[in-house]
């Protein structure tokens, strides 16, 4: 049984001139429990789309999504969520956010506590415990979210571009460290992203989408050993056949919605 | 006046917050009362603030001096404007001596009993109102109209009802404080409530917060920024009602204290009246602004929001 499964999945939103627009369209896509699959795509192509359906934020307008065989009907709290935009409590201390997981299961604050400080160690943001996220960086304050989404030890992960807000050396140095906390409960993953070699350096499985409206375009299987040092992996020569396959499906994509986007300027104006 | 998204319960044009209870409330927005926070060497900022200081005296002491002159002059008639001499007289007299209804201080404990307590719950109603109908569509649907009906008449003739029907008490007082107060604080927690970040939302439920948890933990604090705008403004509403309510009819208060010096003509003890107020409600608006710096302690510094009037 898959740990997530997209059948045929269909979004349509309604918009404001009162028609629909297609956001994703026949989207089949599986991810076996313990896999880490990346998804890459051109922008609006409905990545994140793709993840409010598998977290039950949002239901599909027609096709199935599974989590565990079960049809998703509303939010799972075995799923976890980190969210494109920061999502982060501002009216709570570091702490009080990463322990806020824990408390709203029914841990006792002590309990939540001595495990939040845990967690924040592992994102090495231990001292920082008392600040508002306010007075956080940006790559602080994804490390913040990704601390309270981990703490629930979620059987799913749901992670939207988390470290676009990075520099590429911390960014590396995060991947890494997600590769080693990934590897201690292994979750099925569906990992979103601009980045193809960060896409490449982590997943098992890289899921290319079309341009909107946004399907499948091609999988491709990543078999580089494991455990993998994000900062040295791309220097193997495998990787670097991988990136040029797995380029070769995305640019095209990628050109295709920026023709788009740049067609409509031009008759808007 | 146009309807604003939020299904229509909430009016949307920015208008004069002064408390004229004629016209309907109308939002608050967060930040209007919010002080910009300077980011000056706190040496030059120390003189700056002693200069502005001199200045404002200055000018109270210019004002107060061309009306005693005019007074003095016969340009101004003190029969019907008093004068500042004459005022302070009467301070010192109700303080020494007392008032024709006993001590000031009690005129002074009973007035801001009243405002006091109809502060408190017309804002805890408030909020609680807003909230609910905020987070619960159906509840919004059902009273919306209603509330907005309510909102639209001039709430100030209750109190010749309430005078009627609660006594020359405290009671009818405090309850017309509360129904003034409710409604701004009604309105903006409302507004409040449906401005929530829904991301936020998204994170406490996936975190495992129950819809009670995501009101309490989420909404409420979120919301606060909004509410806690509304109550700079409505302490002075509260006070309106507390004072209108003596005018129409009490046994104490600042408000009779008022009245009575209006009836024998005496306008110095109108406008002495007039000044504990104004004392009464800069000391609340200090106050609140204190519990709104240690609520919102986990705000950013404002860097919008114009230049405050502090
Ligand atoms: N609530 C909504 N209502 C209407 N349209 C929406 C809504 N959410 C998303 N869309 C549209 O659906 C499309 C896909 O959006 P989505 O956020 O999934 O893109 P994305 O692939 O995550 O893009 P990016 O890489 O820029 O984050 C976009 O064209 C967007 O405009
Ligand atoms: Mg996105």
């Amino acid at each position: 049984m898959a740990a997530i499964e997209l059948r045929s999945a269909t979004k349509k939103f309604a918009t404001a001139d009162g028609g629909t627009y297609t956001a994703l369209k026949d989207i089949s896509l599986t991810v076996e429990d313990g896999e880490f699959c990346a998804v890459v795509g051109p922008t609006g192509c409905g990545k994140s789309t793709t993840l409010t359906l598998v977290s039950g934020l949002e239901r599909a307008s027609a096709g199935a999504v599974l989590v565990r065989g079960e049809p998703v009907t509303g939010i799972d709290t075995s799923t976890g969520f980190v969210f494109q935009q920061d999502a982060v409590f501002p009216w709570r201390s570091v702490l009080d956010n990463v322990a806020a997981g824990p408390t709203y299961r029914g841990a006792r604050r002590s309990e939540a506590h001595a495990l939040a400080r845990d967690w924040l160690r592992r994102v090495g943001l231990t001292g920082f415990e008392d600040r508002y996220p306010h007075q956080l960086s940006g790559g602080m304050r994804k490390r913040v979210a990704l601390a309270q989404t981990l703490i629930n030890q979620p059987r799913v992960l749901l992670m939207d571009e988390p470290f676009s807000a990075l520099d590429v050396q911390t960014r590396a140095i995060m991947s890494t460290e997600l590769l080693h906390l990934w590897d201690e409960t292994k979750p099925a993953v569906i990992f979103v992203t601009h980045d193809l070699e960060e896409a490449i350096a982590l997943a098992d499985k890289v899921v290319v989408l079309t341009a909107g409206p946004g399907t499948v375009k091609a999988e491709f299987r990543i078999d580089l050993p494991r455990p993998r040092v994000v900062q040295e992996i791309r220097f193997d020569p495998r990787f670097t056949r991988l990136y040029e396959q797995i380029w070769e499906a995305l640019r095209s994509e990628v050109q295709e919605a920026y023709d788009r986007t740049t067609r409509v300027t031009q008759v808007a104006s | 006046m146009k309807d604003s998204t939020a299904g229509g319960l909430v009016q949307d044009s920015p208008t004069d917050p002064a408390p004229t209870d004629a016209t309907p409330t109308v939002l608050t927005r967060p930040g209007d009362a919010k002080p910009a926070r300077s980011r000056v060497r706190p040496g030059a900022l120390l003189h700056r603030s002693w200069v502005l200081f001199l200045l404002r005296t200055g000018i109270v002491v210019v004002l107060l001096g061309a009306w005693q002159i005019g007074v003095d002059t016969k340009a101004i008639d003190k029969f019907f404007w008093g004068e500042p001499v004459g005022v302070w007289q009467q301070l010192v007299d109700w303080v020494t001596i007392g008032t024709s209804q006993g001590s000031l201080l009690d005129q002074i404990l009973v007035t801001l009993e009243e405002a006091v307590l109809g502060f408190v719950i017309g804002s805890v109603l408030g909020i609680v109102c807003g909230i609910a109908l905020g987070r619960i569509r159906l509840l919004s649907e059902l009273f919306g109209p209603f509330l907005k009906a309510a909102n639209s008449i001039p709430r100030i003739i209750l109190g010749s009802i309430f005078t009627v029907a609660f006594g020359f008490g405290v009671q009818s007082k405090i309850i017309l404080a509360v129904v003034l107060v409710f409604f701004g604080v009604f309105f903006n927690a409302f507004q409040g409530t449906r401005e929530v970040d829904r991301n936020l939302i998204a994170n406490a439920q996936l975190l495992g917060a129950s819809r009670w948890r995501v009101t309490r933990d989420v909404v409420l604090p979120s919301a606060f920024t909004w509410i806690l705008a509304s109550l700079h403004i409505s302490f002075g509403f509260a006070l309106i009602g507390a004072l209108v309510g003596e005018i129409l009819g009490a046994n104490q208060g600042l408000g009779l204290l008022i009245r009575s010096s209006q009836n024998n003509f005496t306008m110095d003890g109108v406008l002495a009246g007039m000044v504990l107020v104004a004392v009464i409600a800069l000391t609340a608006e200090a106050l609140i602004t204190v519990l709104e710096n240690r609520l919102l302690r986990w705000r950013p510094p404002q860097s919008h929001g114009g230049a405050a009037v502090k």
